[in-house]
């Protein structure tokens, strides 16, 4: 698995962090454009899923199969996950969830690169 | 504005959403060290269990307006956070893996110390008139 992709990924997160943040902060409602930051980053997310899946099954490092495609899938779970909860909130911080979720996808795309190193954590 | 806030909206959604992923991250962290390697450090790993069904509870509660059950549980996650920072400080051999806990949670950006202190905040900011 290649690190500049999920280092790119993970910051791609950030940005969408960034972008949802500023709606908080003007206390915007949920916008399209947002949506389709999130979007894209769900795509790239799917792409890690499959990627990281094949190249796991490719490798003959000793990786934790079982919690690196755990995480993959649970990365890919969020983002909609946070869509649809922060839609259903009506105040600024229906977005805000979607600072959570997508620092939370950061962190775990880097956590996803320490299990890939088979760094113990 | 009602006169109490439910815990779970506004700001409240969003905390519900930190816990969220904290109730997820500890118990699945602790479900795969129990059943992978529960004999290296049962202590740590049982405190994971623990630190896991109270972040579960947490959630639960504030997601569902369950004040006095918010409170106990974050008063919980607060006196767990602050003990297992001091203890596995002072006395490393008795965390030999990491919890969320340990360290005063520095593993995980030392959310799980502010967390406590944010919820109860909220938890008294929501009971009263204002928001």
């Amino acid at each position: 698995m290649n690190e500049t992709v999920v280092n790119a990924i993970a910051l791609l997160a950030v940005a969408v962090a960034a972008h949802a943040a500023w709606h908080t902060l003007r206390d915007a409602p949920f916008s399209n454009p947002l949506f389709y930051s999130v979007a894209a980053l769900e795509v790239a997310l799917l792409g890690l899923l499959i990627g990281g899946s094949v190249a796991l099954g490719r490798t003959d490092r000793d990786v934790d199969g079982v919690l690196l495609v755990s995480y993959l899938v649970t990365i890919v779970v969020i983002p909609p996950a946070a869509v649809l909860w922060g839609i259903a909130e009506k105040s600024r911080w229906g977005t805000g969830v979607v600072v959570v979720a997508m620092l939370t996808t950061a962190v775990l795309c880097v956590r996803v690169e320490q299990i890939w190193d088979a760094v113990r954590v | 504005m009602s006169e109490r806030a439910s815990t779970a909206h506004g700001f409240g959604r969003a905390l519900v959403a930190v816990y969220a992923v904290f109730a997820v991250a500890a118990s699945a962290r602790s479900i795969f060290q129990l059943i992978t390697k529960a004999d290296e450090a049962p202590f740590a790993y049982a405190l994971s269990a623990v630190a896991g069904v109270v972040y579960v509870v947490a959630t639960y509660a504030l997601a569902t307006d369950h004040r006095r059950l918010a409170t106990a549980t974050i008063g919980f996650e607060l006196v767990g956070v602050l003990t297992v920072g001091v203890l596995s400080l002072a006395d490393e051999s008795l965390f030999p893996d990491q919890t969320v806990w340990s360290d005063f949670g520095s593993g995980y950006g030392y959310v799980p110390l502010v967390l406590p202190f944010v919820g109860l905040w909220w938890l008294l900011r929501s009971r009263g008139g204002h928001d």
